[in-house]
Formats: C-alpha cells, structure tokens, sequence
C-alpha cells in the first residue's frame, strides 16, 4: 500500500512541478536577451487555459487522433514512474530498467507520429517524418548513454549509478550525451524550435498542430514530463547530492544554449546528434578502461 | 561403407521441437486466412494446386527441421526450395513473377551448393551422415576443415536466411507470392535456415574460435542496417516487409552470434541467455511478420494494389485489418508492451552483459553492436510508422483504397490468432523464457539447472542479484492504468465542447489526398542522411507551355540498388562473358563432343583412382 501511495506522490509531483521547468528556461531566455517576457508559471495558465477550451478534431482523422494523447502521456507517466525520487529506488522498479525506458520513450512517440499522419495535413506528416528521423538518431546515443552508466554500476537498474559512484571521466561525458539526447528529445535548439510555426523548421510543433483543448494540454503536459524526466537522469549522474539543483543547472544549461546557438538545418541535426553517438562511445569505453 | 539407409530418421530433441512450433504457429493461421484469400482470385483449379503446394511445404520445412541424417535433410531442403519456387511464380499473370522466380531459384541453389560442399566434407572426415555420428566424429576435426565447414555452412544457410549480401533474392520472391505463403515464407521458411546455422554450426561442429561469433556479429549488424534503410525506401508494402525481414534475421543472428562468440569463450550462462535472445526473436519475427503479410494481403485484396502511394484511409474501411496491422507493426517496432520489445530487450540485455563480463577489447565491440541495434529499432519504428501512417490513416489517394472493403470472415480469424500471440508473447515472457532454456541448452550443450532467469512468473531477471528486472505485464498495467487515468481526467472536463471540423489547410483552398504527405516524402530525410549508401538521383523536368509559363512538372527520384549493381551486375557480367568464351569448343560436330567425353573419362581414371 505505501507502495502505492509513494508511486502515486510521485506521479504527482512529477505533474505538478515539471511544467514550472518550462517556464524557468523560457523565464531565463527572456532574461538574457532583456525582453520583459512571460512569467515563471506561464505553463500552468496555458494548461489551465487549454482544458476550460473547445476543441476541434479534424474529419480525416480516425481513432488514433483521439486516442494518441492518453498513450503518450501514459507512456511518459510510466517513464516517471520508473526513475527513483524519494527513496532510493522506484517502488515499482520490477516493471523496467533503463534499456526499457528506450523503448517507453519510444511508445510515446510512435503514437504521437501516427496521429500527426492521421490529420491528412502536409504539416503532420512533415512532423513526422521528421521526428521519426531525429528519433532514430537519438536512440543509439541514448543506448550508449544507458550502456556507460550501467557498465560502471554493473547493472542497468535505474537506480544503482548515480549515488553509489564518484563523479568519473565516463560519467561526465555520459551527462553530456544524455544532454544534446534531451536537447535533442525535449525539441529544443539548436535540434527543433518550440517557439515557431514555421512550416520550414518546425518538427514536434507540426506534429501536434491539429491538436486542440484538453488533448493539446494531454500532450503538452507528456512533454513536459518527458523534460523532467529527463533532466532528473542527468541530474542523477552530476548531482546526485542534491537533486533540484542539478535538475535546476540542466534547465540554465538549456537555456542557455538555446540563446547562444541558432537552429541548425535538419540534415545537420544528424552531425549533430552523430558527435552525441560518439560521445557516447567515448563514455562507454571510458567505463569499460575503468576511468 | 555408404550409410544410405540410416536406422534412425527423425530427431525430436528441444531445438526440433521448438522449430516445429513456430512452423506451425504461422501455418495453421495462415491455411485458415487462405480460404477467405483464394476465394474469388484463382479459379477452383489453381484454389486445389495452391492448397496442394501449400501442404508439401509446410510438410518439407517440418522434416527439415526434424530429420537426423544429413542426406535426407538435402532431400527436404530441395524440396521446401522448388515447392516455394512454384508458390513463387504462381501468380503467372504478372510479369514479375517470372522475374523473381528465377532470382529465386538461382540463389537458392548457389546456397544449397554451399551446403553439399560443406556436408561432402563433413562426409569425408566421419564417414556418416548420421547428426550424431557426424557430431562426435567432429569433436577431432582440424581446425582448418572446421573453418572452411563454417564458411561453407554460413553462405549457404546465409543464402537462404537472407545475410547481406546474399539477401538480392528475398526482396523480390517474398513479395510475389500469395500473401498467405509470403508470410510462410518471411516467418518461417528463412528461419528454416536459421535452424540449419544453430544445428550444424553450433550443435554438431561446436564453436571453438572466437572469430566465428565475430563474424557472425558483423554480418548481422550489417544485414540489420542494410535491410531497415531499404525497408525505409520502398513503397511496396509486400516489399517492404520482405526487407524488414532481412533486418529481422539480422537481429537473430544478433543473438545466435553473440551465443557463438560466448561459447567459444566458454562463459555457459550468456551463452544460453543469448541464444534465448535469438530464439525468441525468431519465434516474435515469425508471428509479427506472419500477421503483417496476411494484413498486407487483405490490403492487396481490397484495393487491388500494393503501392502505400495510392493508399491511405483505410483505418475506415477496414477497421479491423487496421487494429491487426497495428499491432503487428507495435510488435515489430519493439513497443512495450508487445512481443518484440521482449526479444530486443533481452538482445540488448544480453550485449550489455557480454560488455561487463568478459575481457580485453571485444567489449567495445559489443558495445558498438548494441548501439547498431537501437538505430536499426529506431529505424524500425520509423519505417513502420510510415508502413501503417500511409497506408491506413488520413483520405485514401485513389479510388481502389475508396473502395475497399473489409477481409471476409476466415482471413481475420487468421488475423487475429496472429495478433492475439503477439500480446501474448509479450505479457508471458518468464513463461516463455523458461521453454526457450531449454531448447538453449540443448542446441549449446550447457547445462542450465543452476540458471535462474526469472524472479517469479511475471518477472525477469537476467543478472541474478544485480536487482535488473523486466515486467511486461506490471507495465501493461501501468500503462493501461495511467492512460485509464488520463482520460478519467479529460472527461472530467467535458464541460467544453468537442467539434469536428475541417483540417487546417492554411485558408487556402479545401484539403484533398493530394496534400497528404506521401511515403516518398516521409522517407526523404532518410534518404539522405543515408545518401552515402543510397546513392539517390532524381529527375526533374519543366514541361513548358511558353517561356513564362510552366504547364507541369515531373519529379522523379530512385535510390540506386547498390548490391545489384557493384556485386551482382559484375558477377553476372562476367560469367556471360565466360560462356561466351566457351563458345569456341562448341562446334556442332558430335564427334567432337564424343571426344570431349573420352578425354575427360580419361582424365577421371587416371587422376581418381
């Protein structure tokens, strides 16, 4: 039962306190390039704004349309679930381990690339596609990224690196992989712009275009947790003392790299995301020399 | 002394057993869902020879896979080859048929040529044809023999599984045949090879070099890659699948490599734990891929065509194929918590614990195979995301796919079987695992008693005591539970209206199926961040009307098939050419041909005596 009630708490938090970390990067761009801007708690009015919102679905669109939101944001809530945030290790860490977050991961998006097909509009499938394609580069980072963590605590159990190991060559490089991976997932610059509609560039954003009301807040809000999912893997590997300041360093650290890079051209996404691969590498192999 | 007349036929030890059950898993569905397929396309004729066929193959791949003696295992494997060579060519109509048919049989042959090397060899060192007979005569084979055994054995059963390069075969019969039989033959007639590599590689020669395992590794990253990026390309569907299928077998020889690689280094445990990886791919590759070629073969049926390009909305005509397709394409892309998910898990599990328990620089290896695997499952989810986007959701792009109606009866209890083992084989995983050590072992040798894989019937836990668990079910309930809950939620807020209206389309004109993003299109980013290996070209034309106004324009892009091109178009080239050259003993006159005969009797007597 206390089980239960951990995992609950835990959901909870997860759904109360991520969207705050959007405003907090949004809140330190502003900051940088002297705009007055929105305020820290902006993710919350738009949620609370969305869901007292109508909501149009497209004609073309099937049951996936309609569906794709409760996957997606029940596929990151599982994400959530698994990493550990009170205790030292998640209450239901039987269910999975840091390889299966991959494929958690890739549930979620999955559905949210069919339902951006299923509208039948040029910007979804455009979305998609290149999603997908982002997607499928990021994986084998991600792979390596979970491969050095794990070969230096000697399983891949979410919870066993982090505080049971000093901070090493390979577990540094390994944070940084498993940061261009979450710039790279979490769609922020220089990968993909969460601040434009512009057909030319935008990729996550063409993918949820058509979404509308309470299924739009559905998806905005597996972003978010996706984020803070995210941002709590690295925090766990630089900062495990202190987790809501490493969390807190991983959002300055976005923020500030989308001011100070321009967005790059999507074929240049896959250098990109290729110097996180060999990043990777370089993590595992540290590891695996034991430095 | 020939032993033509073994005492003993059939072997049914775990392996066999094991192989018997996949055969029928996907044949059993398959002969149901052909009654609905049949009916209406062939004339009654054919319906009988179709039926005939259907069961010599079925019946030659189970005696492939269960007799002992090697002589008959040849019989049945030329069997299982030119009874799908005609399953193959049996839609006569097209023009393609013919085409790939003889691909087809011409592969298979140069492959089955490899294999009669390979056993007159084996021959000639134990002087049997018997497995076991054979099996503890190898124990004292020369290193050199069993190396050339194992390079013989590898391209012939590499023909057959589909290892690039020798895959040029299967994307072109695969997709010929009947749906019914493309599925026979996608999920289980190449894992009759596979068979072949376990029982003859690692079961009778034993592994004793490493290099063996090495080898197998990077043939199978490679035929992982090459196959998903040119599934990605094509806009077949049926050949799409087919080249899904060589990346499948990639991922199984991931495993069986990795089994080979830990059993030349003698480590027991991950050699059954990565044979298990491969064993349950194997069976995963054959229900998913089995129940995507009967879904693409309702498809084909209803519309008349299998170009994803003119496709599209079907998820409403035929609702069902859909749901089924979806799964399958759930199951293949490795989603939790599906079938596939299990066996890539496991594989990836199974590299990550070769990388922390051996020594010296395989590791990295290791490493970087892993890392080639989750491209190829990225990849993978992309391709079927473009396979099941274009072909069942938004407006349909032609008339056929506005026409089309759901699968009768028959053909969607087929369906559904398939699908049904896919959820299956996902929530019964420990279930699963625990059958599949025992046929490990028994293809290794290990003994597994002191292995424990699984913490109860619902967990798994490949490191004893290091606290790494997979529960498929506990996150099949997560999942449903968490998704149950967000929509508890959405609806709590129904207080809003929901419209249905028009897709936004910019206020320009109304949106059709000409707006829809295509497969092309979709694949395009892929084509080319791979464009060193594609090598893609396109064509564009204005057809104008005057200088000022261009009254159309045709786009047209390809990807260059390299294999053909730079391997077999040369080869091809030069064995014409060598026949050619051979012209100028052929004279005509048949005494000189008697001659030939003589000299060549001649030349027998004196150097084999």
């Amino acid at each position: 039962m206390a089980k239960i009630i951990i995992i609950i708490v835990q959901l909870i938090l997860f759904i109360v306190v991520s969207p705050v970390l959007s405003g907090l990067i949004s809140r330190i761009k502003n900051n940088i390039r002297m705009r007055k801007g929105q305020g820290i708690l902006q993710p919350y009015y738009n949620l609370a704004k969305l869901f007292s919102k109508g909501e149009v679905v497209p004609e073309n669109s099937s049951w996936i349309f309609r569906a794709a939101p409760f996957v997606v944001l029940a596929s990151m809530l599982v994400a959530a679930a698994l990493i550990p945030v009170f205790i030292s290790r998640s209450p239901v860490f039987q269910a999975g381990d840091f390889l299966a977050l991959i494929f958690i991961f890739a549930l979620g998006r999955f559905f949210l690339a069919l339902s951006a097909l299923d509208t039948g509009s040029s910007f979804g499938g455009m979305g998609a596609s290149r999603e997908m394609f982002i997607s499928s580069l990021v994986e084998p980072a991600f792979c390596m990224v979970v491969f050095a963590l794990s070969l230096q605590s000697g399983s891949t159990d979410i919870s066993s690196f982090g505080s049971r190991h000093a901070i090493s060559v390979s577990s540094i490089t390994a944070a940084l992989t498993l940061f261009l991976v979450a710039i790279a997932e979490t769609s922020r610059i220089p990968v993909d712009n969460q601040e434009t509609h512009l057909e030319l560039t935008m990729v996550h954003e063409a993918m949820v275009l058509e979404y509308s009301g309470r299924s739009l807040a559905l998806i905005e809000m597996a972003a978010y947790v996706k984020q803070m999912v995210l941002f709590f893997l690295i925090a766990q590997v630089v900062f495990p003392a202190c987790l809501p300041v490493g969390i807190i360093i991983a959002a300055i650290a976005v923020a500030l790299v989308e001011v100070s890079v321009a967005k790059m051209r999507l074929f240049r996404v896959a250098d990109f995301l290729g110097l996180a691969f060999v990043l990777g590498v370089v993590a595992s192999v540290c590891a695996i020399l034991g430095v | 002394m020939l032993d033509f007349f073994p005492k003993q036929f059939f072997l049914f030890d775990p392996l066999s057993i094991f192989f018997l059950c996949v055969i029928f898993v996907v044949s059993f569905p398959s002969a149901v869902y052909s009654f609905g397929y049949l009916k209406g396309g062939y004339s009654p004729a054919k319906i009988t020879l179709a039926w005939f066929l259907f069961f010599i193959f079925v019946l030659s791949m189970a005696f492939v896979v269960t007799v002992s003696n090697v002589l008959v295992f040849l019989v049945f494997w030329e069997i299982m080859s030119l009874v799908s060579y005609f399953l193959v060519v049996f839609d006569t109509g097209h023009e393609k048929s013919i085409q790939a048919g003889m691909i087809y049989i011409v592969m298979t042959h140069i492959g089955t040529a490899f294999l009669i090397a390979a056993f007159m060899m084996m021959y000639k060192f134990t002087n049997s044809f018997d497995f076991n007979v054979i099996k503890d005569a190898c124990q004292t084979m020369p290193v050199q023999t069993r190396n050339i055994i194992f390079l013989l054995l590898l391209a012939g059963f590499g023909t057959k599984a589909g290892i690039v390069p020798l895959h040029i075969w299967l994307p072109y019969a695969h997709p010929q045949a009947p749906s019914h039989i493309s599925s026979i033959m996608s999920g289980v007639m190449i894992k009759t090879a596979i068979y072949g590599l376990i029982r003859f590689v690692i079961f009778i020669l034993g592994v004793q070099s490493s290099w063996w395992g090495i080898l197998l590794l990077v043939l199978a990253c490679i035929t992982c890659l090459v196959g998903i990026i040119y599934a990605l390309m094509v806009g077949d569907i049926k050949r799409l699948l087919a080249y899904s299928s060589v990346e499948n077998v990639g991922i199984i020889l991931l495993g069986i490599g990795l089994a080979m690689f830990f059993q030349s280094i003698n480590m027991p445990y991950l050699a059954v734990f990565s044979m298990i990886a491969g064993l349950y791919h194997l069976i995963n590759h054959a229900i998913f891929k089995g129940l995507l070629f009967l879904c693409a073969g309702s498809v084909y049926k209803a519309t008349g065509t299998r170009d994803i390009e003119k496709l599209g909305g079907l998820i409403k005509k035929m609702p069902q194929t859909a749901v089924f397709f979806l799964i399958g394409a759930m199951g293949i892309s490795a989603l939790p918590p599906f079938n596939g998910f299990v066996s890539e898990w496991l594989t990836l599990q199974a590299f990550f614990l070769g990388a922390l328990n051996i020594m010296g620089g395989a590791r990295v290896f290791l490493v970087i195979c892993a890392a080639l695997l989750a491209l190829t499952s990225g990849l993978a989810a992309a391709c079927f995301v473009k396979a099941f986007g274009v072909t069942f959701l938004a407006l349909p792009r032609s008339n056929y796919a506005k026409e089309a109606k759901e699968a009768p009866f028959s053909m969607k209890a087929g369906m559904l079987f398939l699908s049904i083992l896919v959820i299956l084989f996902g929530l019964a995983a420990v279930k699963i695992i625990r059958l599949l050590a025992i046929v490990a072992s028994s293809a290794t040798g290990f003994d597994i008693s002191s292995m424990s894989f699984s913490l109860n019937n619902f967990i798994l836990s490949p490191q004893a005591g290091k606290n790494v668990y997979l529960s498929v079910p506990l996150l099949a309930v997560g999942l449903i539970v968490l998704g149950g809950a967000c929509f508890a939620v959405y609806k709590l807020f129904n207080k809003t209206k929901v419209r249905i209206y028009k897709t936004w389309d910019c206020g320009y004109y109304k949106l059709n199926s000409r707006n829809e993003y295509t497969a092309t299109a979709f694949s395009k980013p892929f084509r080319i961040a791979f464009s060193f290996f594609l090598l893609p070209y396109r064509k564009t034309q204005k057809i104008r009307e005057s200088f000022y106004h261009v009254k159309s324009f045709v786009y047209e892009t390809h990807t260059t098939p390299v294999f053909k091109k730079y391997i077999y178009e040369p080869l091809l080239a030069s064995v014409f050419k060598a026949a050619k050259s051979m012209r100028s003993i052929q004279l005509g006159s048949i005494h000189l041909y008697l001659s030939y005969i003589f000299v060549t009797l001649l030349l027998l007597i004196i150097f084999m005596r």
